[in-house]
């Protein structure tokens, strides 16, 4: 008994998870995560776009928004869900170097991303454009906002699993581990998806 | 026992995809993108004035157009990437319905929003 708890980090991950549903229970309980957090974001979208126009007061969206920039982030954040499966591919094929090297690269993408939004942040506000200036400013920051800080916990939760990739505590045994944050992270990817083009590109095609 | 072990096997051990699947979902993803951020320039920024005629038939289905756009991008990833399409069928059933709820709510922001400004904010700065 004592030699199986001790040995605990080695044995299969999914000999820990019996449920009567088929399914594992903690890639359920990610699922269902994600599930209500489609729901938040449904929210402040809609708040956005409702609440868009009305800047009577301070710059609107065509006099701080920047088209370059913020595709340039865009473009980081599909890179970082390629490299994150990818990552996943070599965690599930025991392929250490494959899995700490994809793993990095969508480490440092996360991190160049929430770079961007200080900079875009910080930018805006020197613009003129601050959190309570009018109600698009307010609605902007609190989506982009929130999304910023998801992007900022996957990047936190990735780079745990890094430290861990790195001690080799990731076989391909416990690549669940892997999956269940890349789930976050390209559901974090498919919010900005709808973000950039509802929020940037069509509030400057108005 | 058996049963159990199999099932839960089933839940997590399948292969997702080849790294070649990936690399092609990765490219569509690109081309998506570049695809959204040409149709704005067309319309609405640099190219707009060399491209005369067909900016302006194509600006009044800017918005039609980008969400057609976004929509297959959030399908590629959640299908591949996120392996819906490779994983038991419940887990889509979930985020389906989410989604649907999501659109729900959406709609019901709208109709809510669009009530009151009919009512109380008529032509008015708000």
């Amino acid at each position: 008994m004592t030699a199986a708890v001790l040995d605990h980090d080695s044995a299969p991950a999914h000999e820990e998870h019996h449920t009567s549903l088929p399914v594992n229970s903690r890639k359920l309980a990610i699922w269902t995560f994600i599930g209500s957090e489609c729901l938040f974001f449904a929210s402040l979208i809609t708040t956005f776009v409702i609440y868009r126009d009305s800047h009577a007061k301070g710059p609107g969206p065509k006099d701080v928004f920047g088209v370059p920039l913020v595709t340039s982030g865009t473009a980081v954040l599909l890179f970082s869900s390629f490299f994150v499966v990818m990552a996943l591919n070599g965690a599930q094929q025991g392929n250490r170097k494959k899995l700490l090297t994809w793993l990095s690269l969508t480490v440092l993408c996360g991190m160049f991303f929430v770079g961007m939004q200080v900079y875009e942040f910080t930018h805006f506000v020197h613009e003129g454009m601050g959190y309570t200036t009018n109600l698009f400013a307010s609605s902007f920051f609190t989506l982009t906002g929130f999304h910023g800080t998801h992007v900022a916990i996957g990047t936190l939760w990735l780079g745990t699993l890094l430290k861990d990739a790195y001690k080799g505590r990731i076989p391909p045994s416990k690549a669940l581990n892997l999956e269940i944050a890349a789930l976050y992270w390209h559901f974090v990817d498919v919010v900005w998806i709808i973000i950039f083009p509802v929020v940037y590109l069509m509030s400057l095609g108005r | 026992m058996t049963s159990d072990t199999a099932i839960v096997h089933d839940a997590h051990d399948i292969p997702h995809a080849s790294a070649g699947k990936y690399v092609q979902i990765a490219s569509v993803l690109f081309v998506l993108t570049a695809l959204e951020v040409l149709l704005y320039e067309v319309c609405f920024g640099h190219l707009r004035a060399s491209t005369g005629s067909f900016s302006a038939s194509l600006a009044p289905h800017f918005v039609s157009v980008l969400l057609i756009l976004s929509a297959m991008k959030f399908w590629f990833v959640a299908m591949f990437y996120m392996h819906l399409k490779f994983d038991i069928k419940i887990l889509s059933w979930l985020f389906g319905f989410s989604l649907m709820i999501a659109f729900v709510v959406i709609c019901a922001l709208f109709v809510l929003f669009t009530y009151n400004r009919t009512l109380w904010w008529w032509n008015k700065p708000w």
